[in-house]
């Protein structure tokens, strides 16, 4: 199964974040939960829908990502510079 | 300059304040999103990649230097420091937060600017040639016609949901600075035979997935038909126009479903119950519209030649300068002075906060106050004084603003791409600053040639009309460049053709390389412009350059 990451910007400044089971949403990639079972996926959709019901986020997305080495990462290019930044700006890199 | 009338100010103002209660209720959970994006979408309010991003109208993209100073302050005080100047002379912030939108909104209206209908399907900001007002070779100033669209069309309870959005672009000279065959209406200024003013109109240009060149359906529209008869076109448009499928619903592919013949005479019968009607311009209210913008009092400056001679001498790069990024002002002792906003390796149109405020500086200070942003994403400063050039080269080059390419290979247009935008297949500016870097030397000695580079179909970027022309797609996951060659934006209006197989995002600089090489080595002369060869040799020595000899019939 492919593994994926739960995703959103937050509504209120619309910033990128990213599901973690135990601190809820965060800003970076490497705090976010990796779903590796279905079952686990479901319940982040979960999580997801009802968080954007509750007006915490918008834009909600189930992303797949991979292993790196020992990493995890976004497996499209979108997504890994959703996750780290413009690749034109070092300077916001996150 | 327009001012504000008291309607403008109080609808700005009403609308400033209806929109700040839709956010209020949309951070309060009253709003749900899907009930919130159209709301923010008709206030110019996108959700990217990373952030929202706000998108501030600059009307026929003309401001002056407290609208500047503003636009500073906002990206300074609200977002990252920097603004991002687009190809619909529009500004982009790329960071704003909901909450803080509603008091940009307010500090925009302090000086008479907005978002209203940068997004949706209205009819957007209207646009313009950027030596309007300043330009030798002007028939007449297209801005206060574009002014008069502006009011008829803002809020215009017919045209507010077409089927698609609408741009209309208006210029005053023959020589098309402002891309008008690739709108959905393009209106050319032009003087009749008794001298009254009226207009070309072309219909049914656009670019996107599917690019097409606008068809002429009036020869000489007077000018006090203006709104009738642009009316009568936005009428077939509503009524025909496809609203089935969000692909077919431009109005250029109802011009092509219908014929140009057909659709002319229903324009043409729409127009004949409306002609002469309550729509019909009187020539006091044109009057009193063009009389905002009266040319600025220019007092007689007969001693730049000397000063240019001078300093041709003592300031290195100021004769570059000056022969790539000054144009002809109508006034013999003036000059129309293009700031490049590419510099080499730079992001194609952006501008940071304090380069802002000098550039507003040096408005108020040579440019009679005024300043103007190009389609091709760089600003312009059009009342300059020749004897001033010399003291405004050196102000720019101190902000890194004084790069001397209008026009040449390095002053590409590109749109956001993957690095911002939520539809991208594939990064756009990394490609131009690439391309920037491995182009500058040679700038001068390849001439004219304008690069576009679009992150994905939606061709924002305008790569259909690049004479190199580059469309990022995805492929198997990784970002694929198609090359085109051969289009044009100009009166000469052209699309693109590609010329092969793509190119990886390491491979697309080279490529590029490969093609201008391949132009220098086989063009006959500095002449030859690489719009010229391309037509008289076609596309083969390119394609062989870059796939090989047996590519020849592919
Ligand atoms: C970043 C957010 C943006 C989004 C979501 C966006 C979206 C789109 C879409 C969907 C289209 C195709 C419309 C159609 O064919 O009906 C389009 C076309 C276009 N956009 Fe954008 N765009 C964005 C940014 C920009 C920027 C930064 C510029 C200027 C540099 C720009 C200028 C244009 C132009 C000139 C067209 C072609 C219009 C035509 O079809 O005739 N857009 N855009
Ligand atoms: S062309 Fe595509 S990638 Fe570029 S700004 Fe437009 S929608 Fe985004």
């Amino acid at each position: 199964m492919a593994l994926k990451v739960l995703t959103a910007n937050r509504l209120k400044d619309g910033e990128v974040v990213y599901y973690n089971h135990a601190e809820g949403w965060t800003p970076t990639f490497a705090g976010a939960s990796i779903a590796r079972d279905t079952e686990t996926v479901e319940t982040l959709q979960k999580t997801g829908a009802a968080a954007a019901a509750r007006n915490e986020v918008v834009d909600v997305n189930l992303i797949d990502v991979m292993h790196d080495g020992d990493d995890i990462k976004p497996l499209r290019l979108r997504e890994i510079i959703r996750a780290s930044g413009p690749t034109t700006h070092p300077q916001f890199a996150r | 300059m327009y001012r504000y009338d008291e309607f403008d100010a109080a609808f700005v103002a009403a609308r400033t304040k209806e929109f700040s209660g839709q956010v209020e209720r949309r951070l309060s959970g009253e709003l749900t999103e899907d009930q919130f994006k159209p709301l923010r979408l008709m206030n110019g309010v996108y959700l990217q990649l990373h952030a929202y991003m706000l998108r501030v109208a600059i009307p026929y993209g003309t401001l002056n230097s407290r609208q500047m100073r503003k636009l500073a302050h906002i990206a300074r005080t609200y977002d990252r420091g920097y603004g991002h100047f687009t190809t619909r002379q529009n500004i982009q912030f790329n960071w704003p937060k909901l909450s803080d939108i509603p008091a940009i909104l307010e500090e925009l209206a302090e000086v008479e600017m907005h978002a209203i209908q940068t997004s949706g399907n209205c009819i957007r900001n209207v646009t313009s040639d950027q030596f309007a007002g300043a330009a030798a070779d002007e028939v007449a100033d297209p801005r206060p016609y574009a002014e008069i669209l502006r009011q008829w069309s803002t809020v215009h309870p017919e045209f507010s949901y077409l089927p698609r959005k609408f741009k209309i672009a208006v210029t005053g000279a023959e020589d098309d600075r402002a891309a008008i065959q690739f709108h959905d209406i393009g209106l050319q200024l032009k003087a009749n035979e008794a001298g009254e003013i009226g207009f070309v109109v072309y219909v049914g240009g656009g670019q996107g997935r599917t690019p097409v060149i606008a068809k002429l359906i009036a020869d000489f529209v007077p000018e006090e038909h203006l709104l009738s008869y642009v009316t009568a076109i936005l009428r077939v448009y509503n009524l025909h126009g496809r609203r089935d499928n969000k692909y077919k619903a431009r109005i250029k592919i109802l011009v092509n479903e219908m014929g140009t013949d057909v659709f002319r005479s229903e324009v043409e019968a729409e127009w004949s119950h409306l002609k002469d009607g309550e729509l019909t311009l009187p020539d006091a209210d044109i009057g009193a519209i063009q009389a905002y913008f009266a040319p600025p009092a220019l007092p007689d400056r007969a001693e730049g030649v000397v000063t240019e001679i001078a300093a041709r001498k003592r300031l290195p790069g100021f004769d570059e300068w000056r022969r790539q990024n000054v144009a002809a002002h109508r006034h013999p002792d003036y000059a129309v002075v293009t700031v490049s906003l590419k510099g080499i390796g730079d992001i194609p149109g952006d501008a940071t906060a304090d380069q802002m405020d000098a550039i507003a500086d040096l408005a108020e200070r040579y440019s009679s106050d005024e300043l103007r942003v190009t389609h091709e994403q760089n600003l312009v400063l059009p009342h300059v004084a020749r004897a001033d050039l010399p003291a405004v080269f050196e102000a720019l080059e101190e902000i890194g603003l004084a790069t001397a390419n209008a026009g040449l290979a390095t002053d590409i247009i590109a749109c956001p791409g993957l690095d911002y935008c939520a539809l991208a297949n594939a990064r756009s500016i990394p490609v131009a600053q690439d391309i920037s870097n491995r182009l500058a030397d040679r700038q001068q000695q390849i001439g004219e040639l304008k690069i576009k580079i679009s992150g994905c179909i939606n061709a924002c970027g305008h790569h259909h009309v690049g004479h190199i022309g580059i469309l990022g797609v995805e492929k198997k996951g990784t970002e694929l460049y198609q090359v085109t060659l051969g289009g044009s934006a100009d009166q000469n209006a052209a699309i693109g053709d590609i010329i092969g197989r793509g190119f990886s995002f390491e491979e697309i600089g080279g490529a590029i390389e490969t093609i201008v090489d391949t132009y220098l080595a086989e063009r006959l002369g500095q002449e030859e412009t690489f719009l010229s060869y391309l037509h008289r040799a076609g596309s083969a020595p390119f394609k062989e350059a870059l796939y090989g000899p047996s590519s020849k019939a592919a």
